[in-house]
């Protein structure tokens, strides 16, 4: 157990790295110099010339790679190039508001998910069993940005019960304010996942209730409320635990949009933002840092895995 | 061979429908999608302008019409460059095992470390945006899926019988990949390839959405449902229109991912991706 533990950590650190090399690799060796990409393309010799110099962009790649990773060692993410200030602190900001949109998803994602899942499970070919079914195509499918677009059309602009964009923070707002704000953005990102989710636990709790244990549990004569619980339930969670993982992927993916749409200050926004002005400092420890989240992420759903597994927990070893 | 299941039908006929109609789309349009006739602003759905006109005076018909092809290429072009790559990458790893499994498998393992917007987000950060960036961008996002599930059939192929006595009769390596291996690994290939395209759609229309696909005049829905935003109000329709399309096109093509899956690999039925 500790030896994996061990190996994935390292594994984490290599992903971390090589997005360190990937970033500064993309940014800095396709055509185009940065310099250009960030004053225009009138921009005078000498101007360039000037912020080459102040960014360091004048010196070897790999001396600017070292020098920025270093810094990134340090918590130092250089300064932004449009506000003026350092990216670290905008970074971290911009990471707290969506850690708040992203926790709160992940939770009611795994919550309803499973719990819709089991009921389809142990109703199946019931209505609701089949309308579960059929929601989940429809939702799966459509995208996050057109859901945006939906909920604003009906409950901002047709009942306008809630604000279509922007956010309060807990302590100016109350808590109301800071509800309002999050109320949207969470339930859109929401409903394509919990689709994913509840599905897939159906599908893995199906296969646990046909399988010879919780035969077994049933031939002693358990009841089936405890048979489904202590037997079935464990092992067909454990799928649902790395889809969950897997579904932070596509939770960033949907925080991006959803943050766009929304004018929510999040890291997604931010990431956004730095692209469409070229802040490469920015944008590059934005990339990092989700990276990182992602990458951590999956190993909390590795270890939450092999501890659950009652497998891997006795033999004690792991691949 | 099971039977055709019903969801197959639906789903094919919708996709085949789409395709007919992003094909004849220039001569069945009842305008120029990029005609602008500032008489007829915001003017919303009527017999004249099915889905209503947009802050131009465009018909948004038309512009939805003349757009079908973008979300159909993204999904299609994007899944062939994964399949290009991925597969034979799958293929290599598979069959040399050793160091070159070691070096394909672990950079798959890199890739698959970084979430697919982020990637795709990454190679159109620094470049001009357009279609065949996006295509592209998303092609490569899935190429490690690919490559991984190419990996893990041919990987069951090669401890079967017929591999055995292709080795047997002296055949290479390049025979026994191409023509033992290949024509046997379609089934799941194709499978996961057609669940794929949902994913490369839904991607490239998000990309666009940010503005990192096509950019104005263009028609592509992800485009036009952002361009849309200002009007949200006082001419929903301009973004409503394009944005039930892309819906029916992505779970038409869903559809039929899963109708193949349940057809093609019914051990795989109900299970997730």
């Amino acid at each position: 157990m500790l030896g994996f533990l061990a190996r994935r950590f390292v594994s984490v650190l290599f992903v971390l790295w090589a997005m360190t090399v990937m970033v500064f690799a993309i940014v800095h060796i396709l055509p185009g110099s940065v310099a250009h990409m960030i004053l225009g393309e009138f921009a005078t010799n000498q101007a360039i010339a000037e912020l080459e110099e102040r960014l360091g962009l004048n010196l070897p790649l790999y001396e600017q790679y070292w020098r920025w990773f270093t810094g990134l060692m340090r918590g130092d993410f250089g300064m932004s190039l449009t506000m003026d200030r350092p990216a670290g602190p905008v970074i971290l900001e911009a990471l707290g508001r969506s850690a708040i949109l992203a926790s709160i998803s992940i939770v009611l994602v795994a919550i309803i998910g499973i719990a819709l899942g089991i009921h389809s499970a142990t109703h199946v070919g019931s209505w609701s069993d089949r309308g579960l079914t059929l929601a989940q195509y429809f939702f799966i499918a459509v995208p996050e940005f057109f859901w945006c677009i939906l909920v604003i059309i009906f409950f901002a602009v047709w009942l306008g019960w809630l604000p279509a964009t922007g956010y309060t923070p807990l302590a100016d707002g109350g808590f109301l304010g800071w509800a309002k704000h999050l109320i949207l953005p969470v339930s859109t990102l929401v409903l394509g996942l919990i689709a994913h989710v509840s599905r897939l636990t159906r599908s893995s709790m199906l296969e646990a209730i046909e399988s010879k244990y919780v035969l077994a549990a049933r031939a002693k004569g358990l009841p089936e409320r405890i048979v489904l619980r202590r037997h079935a339930l464990p092992n067909a969670l454990l799928p649902t635990i790395t889809v969950l993982a897997v579904d932070v992927g596509i939770l960033i993916g949907g925080i991006v949009v959803v943050e766009s749409v929304f004018a929510f200050p999040g890291l997604g926004r931010m990431l956004i933002y730095a692209i469409d002005n070229q802040d490469i400092p920015l944008m590059m420890g934005g990339m990092i840092v989700i990276t990182a989240i992602y990458a951590l992420a999956n190993l909390v759903a590795d270890i939450l895995y092999a501890v659950l597994n009652p497998r891997i927990r006795v033999s004690g070893s792991a691949g | 061979m099971n039977r055709i299941p019903r969801t197959l039908w639906i789903g094919g006929v919708i996709v085949t429908a789409i395709i007919l109609l992003a094909i004849a789309g220039p001569w069945i349009a009842p305008f120029e999608p990029d005609a602008f006739n500032v008489r007829a602003r915001l003017q919303p759905p009527s017999t004249t302008h099915w889905f209503g006109t947009d802050e131009f005076g465009r018909d948004v018909f038309s512009r939805v019409l003349a757009g079908a092809h973008h979300s159909l290429l993204m999904g299609f072009g994007a899944t062939a460059i994964s399949l290009a790559i991925g597969v034979p990458l799958g293929l290599i790893a598979a069959f040399r095992r050793g160091w070159t499994e070691e070096v394909i498998m672990r950079g798959v393992d890199l890739m698959i470390s970084i979430p697919p917007v982020l990637l795709g987000l990454l190679i159109l950060a620094v470049t001009e945006p357009g279609l065949a960036k996006t295509i592209i961008a998303v092609g490569l996002v899935y190429v490690p899926i690919m490559t991984r599930v190419a990996r893990a059939v041919a990987l069951d192929l090669l401890a079967e019988d017929f591999v055995e006595a292709a080795r047997a009769r002296g055949e290479g390596g390049y025979h026994i990949l191409v023509r033992e291996i290949l024509p046997n690994a379609w089934p799941p290939l194709i499978v996961e390839t057609a669940l794929r395209i949902t994913f490369a759609i839904l991607l490239g229309s998000a990309l666009s959405f940010l503005g990192l696909g096509p950019q104005p005049p263009d028609s592509e829905w992800g485009l036009m449902i952002a361009e849309s935003r200002p009007f949200i109000s006082e001419a929903p329709w301009i973004g409503l229109a394009p944005g039930l399309c892309l819906c029916v096109l992505l779970i038409a093509v869903n559809i039929v991912g899963e109708g193949l899956r349940d057809l093609l690999d019914p051990r795989l039925r109900g299970r997730g991706h």
